[in-house]
């Protein structure tokens, strides 16, 4: 057997970086497994069971609950991304299917995604610099795709003064800049 | 002595004193000036030279429709030309220059154009430059360009950023005068989300420019007082400096904030402008109105300004811009700058008002029925002659005039979704038509209430009324006393019967005579005249000109205004710069990148990268001792071919298709079959477009019952996903199939050559031999353990896998590649030996699948399957797609080994001439091939099929080169695919 290969973050170091800008601060995420997981048609009795027998929360649309270990956030009508440790799920599609069996189409998504977390007394300001959303008014728990400095993205605001951004993983770097230059520009 | 035009009163600070310098001459003003302000302070009219005839210029406006006072502002890398003097907020240290005069703004050579101008009227260019054609590039346009300016580019960069930012609210206020001020404070206390945005660093509008009350304070009191209310709301976000620049579709408005550009250097970080993207549920424009003038003749000299701007700069930044003043006017607003002039100490010499009846103003020189017919003064106005009621001319010393023609509403962003403005004959101007943007609605003087009672109602009424459309209720409260006088105005365009010019459009230089050449030569339209005499083409949209224009043209045709009609506006409301517009999307920054999982190895490789998309891919690895870039692609395909090479093909997309429904799914979008396909094994797939065309092609493999893995080209992995969910979606809803792209989640490495297998087997833990994984098997493996995929697919033509690890292996996988591949002297290739390979291998990449071919066209017209629907196979075979002369898919080589091909080239018969008729295809790829020693290609070559063995000729005209070849097979390399099978 080969010698196991060691992981790389999507920033391309072997610990995950964290950033300190003002009063915002940047946390990179390496410590979650996620997977898409879709109604088959015509399961959505069975798949509904499985998820709260599995204790995964199924949230509405445009919605993001947290959960342990399972959290989800909402992608797509009868689509939703599932959120655990990394450490006990790395295998996350392994570990899901048995709960779903054929009323989910399950897809590993872990590695697709840079997650950053953010946070700051107030992200308004930060917020409506990178996206579009009407962060201000959205409630807590607001999950949505969008777009950050052309990069697809998932967003999800967790308070006022926490957010999660999935990004494209292969965009970590253009995507921290970022991040980076527009905290730095609010002084 | 400096700031000698200084009077009492304004809006400035006198505690502090800014120091700044206009053409290296240094001055002082206070915080609250603009530029025009303070160097009029200083007794300095002349800032700038016209366009065309290099007229000396000074403003006419104190706002943002300024057409004279273009100045460039700042020095190197910072300077910016084009700045409008009367909107530059004055900060210490400001170093303004002027622009479009040679060798100084007192003494302009060009202004030799001047004394030609009977050369340069309207059509000049049209008419002059028209021969010989060859010379409009290379000749006339430089002399032109060089001739006729504005200001300069340093070329050097720009230092400071530019920021983009998105905002939301209920209502949006477009301008802070009375009408935006109530309109936002009954929007503000009903609590909805109002953005109130203003172009100017105070807000008030023409409240900070008057000496009105509204109620028992002063108008500009008034409006503090009304800001510093909305401040205190924490629904109500207000943004001075901020210019809305245009309305797009669906309530969202275009803003450019100035967030630095009233400092010398923006604040650590900060960026210097900010271009916001404003999401509003409703809007109102409350941009005020714009004065015109009367045209007459040299009415173009510094100190002929807008009535409304003298009493301006007076009332608000305290400057009598002369000791002399006059004022020409049709209308009684002209009336009100006298008298706040008179009031002020400045000495009115005369009041010319066109209008023969009327009351008298007390205790000023009030000439009924007169009217300015010239004006004295080489780089300043020191006299104007006027022509009393009764025909006796005078001439009268002054050192400024002020001329107002009436006001014209600001309905420019009205317009903006094409709107047609209509005619109000009670202001003789222009108001907002119907038809406009949906959700904006106009209040104050931009509706045509020029009135402040007339504006403080209508704010507050159209706020009510477009919250009441959001369900969000208001209270109209009452509104404090305010002037409402009604508007008297007898229109008054030009004064006729001078042999003079008189300026309309002074930015662009265009004159009444003009109008009238254009008039003359059937010019007639507005359209017309707009493009013939450049009427409000210029930065200011003509924003005091065009009415005057139009005006003229109807008295020409006999036409009234509103049958004349107008043109409309288009954004930006004003200029904006192109750093602003491009952000922070610039440089490197311009796009984000891509990269790959072994982007950090081959870096460290000295690799050399090429952008793919936003992927940055290794182009080629060299080594050390390689010069050239051919030395190391053909070491990487020799090497590749003899042994193994390891390419990272991470960028292929790749998505995830579930479902009971998927095979079916798969049959309908690939025009081949794929529910057949067995457990385990993967096929090449080709995707064709409704029209019968080539889309895209990849392997896809069967993982699963009902899950598939889709491999796509790089550059259609997102329009090749977009398709499939549009088919999911939209065409086939009650399919069962989940998709979901997983190009980012597996690093794919491909491993190609005789000893693949062999490097593999060291790392993977299956038994991955022939007979226990063949040609075209799939399946998940495991890598030490570690989940993985494996794929025996090639591009290269040699025995080939793709292996796939989580992204985050990716690195390791690489480095563990390579390390197992050490025996085997294994090397890494790039896009250009893949690219080598594929073309010696005959397969089709993004330069065949053009979009204008199809499956037979590539050779691979027997794919199409006809035992089945699928999407683009009834056109396939169309009439006209299937003729046996049709382009094919053909190798070429050079008769001659050394020939040179070149990519582009177009297949000629011997001895046919190189024209459209005798074209027979063009060369599509070309690459040397270090396998055959020589270049080779691939082409589309009409009926190519029946063409093998021919010589032909490869002409490239722009190359200007010329190569004979010979048509042959596009498989130059292992054609029987015994290599693949390993």
């Amino acid at each position: 057997m080969a010698e196991p290969l060691h992981m790389l973050t999507a920033l391309g170091h072997a610990e995950p970086e964290t950033r300190a800008i003002g009063s915002c601060r940047i946390v990179e995420r390496f410590d979650v497994a996620l997977a898409s997981v879709a109604i088959r048609r015509g399961k959505g009795a069975a798949f509904e069971k499985a998820a709260k027998a599995a204790g995964i929360p199924l949230p509405a649309a445009a919605r993001a609950e947290t959960g342990t270990p399972y959290g989800a956030f909402w992608v797509a009508p009868e689509m939703w991304m599932v959120e655990a440790p990394f450490a006990s799920h790395e295998d996350i599609v392994a570990l899901l299917k048995p709960a779903f069996a054929e009323a989910a189409s399950i897809t590993e998504q872990t590695d697709a995604w840079v997650r950053f977390d953010l946070s700051a007394p107030d992200l308004r300001p930060l917020m409506e610099k990178l996206s579009n959303l009407d962060f201000a008014a959205a409630p807590d728990g607001m999950a949505s795709r969008t777009v950050i400095e052309h990069i697809g993205c998932y967003l999800i605001r967790r308070s006022a003064d926490e957010v999660t951004i999935y990004g494209a993983r292969s965009s970590a770097a253009s995507l921290l800049h970022c991040l980076e230059v527009t905290a730095a520009s609010l002084g | 002595m400096t700031q000698s035009n200084r009077i009492d009163g304004g809006q400035i600070d006198r505690s502090r004193t800014f120091r700044f310098t206009f053409d290296g001459l240094s001055y002082e003003g206070h915080p609250g000036d603009t530029l025009a302000s303070a160097l009029l302070a200083n007794g300095v009219r002349l800032m700038g030279r016209s366009f065309k005839y290099h007229r000396p210029r000074g403003p006419l406006s104190a706002g943002s429709e300024e057409p004279n006072a273009l100045v460039q502002l700042r020095s190197g890398a910072r300077q910016e030309p084009n700045t409008r003097a009367t909107v530059a907020e004055l900060f210490d240290g400001l170093a303004a220059t002027s622009q479009n005069a040679w060798p100084s703004l007192r003494f302009d050579a060009m202004a030799v154009n001047d004394k030609l101008n009977t050369f340069f009227t309207a059509g000049f260019y049209y008419k002059t430059f028209m021969w010989p054609a060859a010379f409009w590039e290379k000749v006339y346009e430089p002399i032109i360009r060089r001739a006729a300016g504005l200001g300069a580019l340093t070329r050097q960069e720009d230092p400071d950023d530019y920021d983009k930012g998105f905002l939301h609210c209920d209502l949006l206020v477009i301008g802070a005068g009375p009408a935006g001020l109530s309109a936002a404070l009954t929007a503000g206390r009903a609590g909805a989300r109002v953005i109130l945005a203003d172009e100017d660093f105070r807000m008030g509008g023409r409240l900070n420019a008057e000496t009105l009350t509204i109620g028992d304070q002063a108008g500009a009191a008034w409006a503090a007082a009304a800001v510093a209310e909305l401040a205190g709301l924490p629904n109500v976000r207000l943004m001075p400096r901020t210019t809305i620049i245009g309305a797009f579709d669906h309530g969202i408005y275009g803003a450019v904030e100035r967030v630095s550009d009233h400092l010398a250097v923006p604040e650590n970080g900060k960026p210097r402008q900010t271009l916001w993207r404003i999401y509003s549920r409703r809007a109102l424009l409350a941009g005020g109105a714009t004065e015109r003038p009367i045209a007459f003749e040299n009415n173009d000299r510094p100190g002929v300004m807008l009535a409304g701007a003298l009493r301006a700069y007076a009332n608000r930044w305290g400057v009598a811009v002369g000791d002399r003043v006059a004022i020409f006017t049709n209308n009684d607003d002209g009336l009100r700058s006298a008298t706040d002039l008179q009031a002020k100490g400045v000495d009115v010499i005369a009041v010319i008002d066109s209008r023969p009846d009327g009351a008298l103003l007390p205790g000023i020189r009030h000439l009924k029925g007169a009217e300015v017919i010239d004006s004295a003064g080489r780089l300043g106005l020191k006299s104007v002659t006027l022509r009393h009621a009764n025909g006796r001319t005078e001439t009268l010393r002054v050192s400024a005039l002020g001329v107002s023609g009436g006001w014209n509403p600001n309905v420019n962003i009205t317009s903006h979704h094409r709107s047609k403005p209509l005619w109000d004959e009670g202001i003789q101007s222009f108001v907002p038509g119907t038809g406009g943007p949906a959700g904006l609605t106009a209040a104050g003087a931009a509706a045509g209430a020029l009135s402040t009672h007339g504006a403080l109602a209508t704010g507050q009424a159209q706020a009510i009324a477009a919250l009441a459309d959001l369900g969000i209720t208001a209270r109209a409260d009452s509104l404090p006393a305010a002037e409402d006088a009604p508007v008297s105005i007898l229109p008054k365009w030009y004064v006729a019967g001078g042999k003079g010019r008189a300026w309309i459009d002074p930015q662009n230089d265009v004159t009444v005579k003009d109008v009238k050449l254009a008039h003359k030569e059937n010019f007639t339209s507005v359209e017309h005249l707009k493009r013939y005499t450049t009427l409000g083409m210029a930065t200011d949209q003509g924003k005091t000109g065009n009415v005057l224009g139009l005006a003229i043209m109807a008295g020409l045709t006999g036409q009234s205004i509103p049958e004349t009609g107008t043109t409309v506006y288009r954004p930006p409301y004003s200029p904006v710069a192109m750093g602003t517009l491009a952000g922070r999307s610039r440089g490197k920054e311009f796009k984000p990148f891509r990269l790959t999982p072994s982007h950090k190895w081959a870096s460290e490789q000295g690799a050399v990268f090429v952008e793919v998309g936003m992927w940055l891919r290794a182009q080629w690895l060299p080594r050390a001792g390689e010069t050239q870039w051919r030395e190391s692609v053909d070491r990487e395909v020799l090497a590749t071919r003899k042994s193994v090479g390891i390419c990272d093909v991470t960028t292929l997309g790749k998505i995830d298709i579930q479902g009971t429904d998927a095979g079916a799914f798969l049959d309908r979008v690939y025009c081949n079959t794929f529910s057949t396909l067995a457990v385990g094994k993967c096929r090449y797939g080709l995707m064709l477009r409704e029209d019968g065309m080539v889309f895209d092609d990849g392997t896809t493999a069967r993982m699963g019952e009902h899950e598939y893995v889709m491999t796509t080209t790089t550059a259609n992995a997102v329009t090749v996903f977009r398709h499939l969910e549009y088919c999911r979606q939209v065409l086939w809803p009650d399919m069962d199939v989940q998709l979901i792209s997983t190009t980012e989640a597996w690093a794919q490495y491909s491993v190609a050559g005789p000893n693949a297998r062999k490097l593999l087997a060291k790392l993977v833990d299956q038994d991955i031999s022939d007979a226990a994984f063949p040609y075209m098997g799939a399946g998940n493996i495991t890598i030490g353990g570690l989940r993985a995929r494996l794929f025996r697919i090639s591009f290269s033509g040699e025995m080939a896998y793709e292996i796939a690890v989580p992204t985050r292996y990716g690195d390791a996988l690489i480095r563990a590649l390579v390390e197992a591949g050490r025996e085997f002297d294994a090397v890494v290739y790039g896009t250009e030996a893949l690219g080598v390979m594929r073309v010696e291998k005959g397969h089709v990449a993004g330069n065949e699948l053009n979009g204008q071919s199809s499956a037979l066209n590539m050779g691979l017209g027997k794919m199409v399957s006809k035992k089945k629907d699928s999407i683009g196979m009834v056109l396939s075979q169309r009439e006209g797609m299937t003729g046996p002369n049709g382009y094919r898919l053909v190798g070429v080589k050079p008769v001659d080994p050394a020939g040179k091909l070149t990519a582009g080239s177009h297949f000629l018969e011997p001895g046919a001439a190189p024209v459209m008729e005798n074209d027979g295809g063009w060369l599509t790829s070309k690459v040397y091939s270090p396998h055959l020693g020589c270049d080779i290609a691939l082409g589309y070559l009409k009926a190519g099929d029946q063409k093998i063995g021919r010589r032909m000729r490869a002409v490239n005209l722009l190359a200007r080169t010329e190569t004979e070849v010979e048509i042959v097979s596009p498989h130059f390399f292992d054609p029987e695919g015994e290599r693949l099978r390993g």
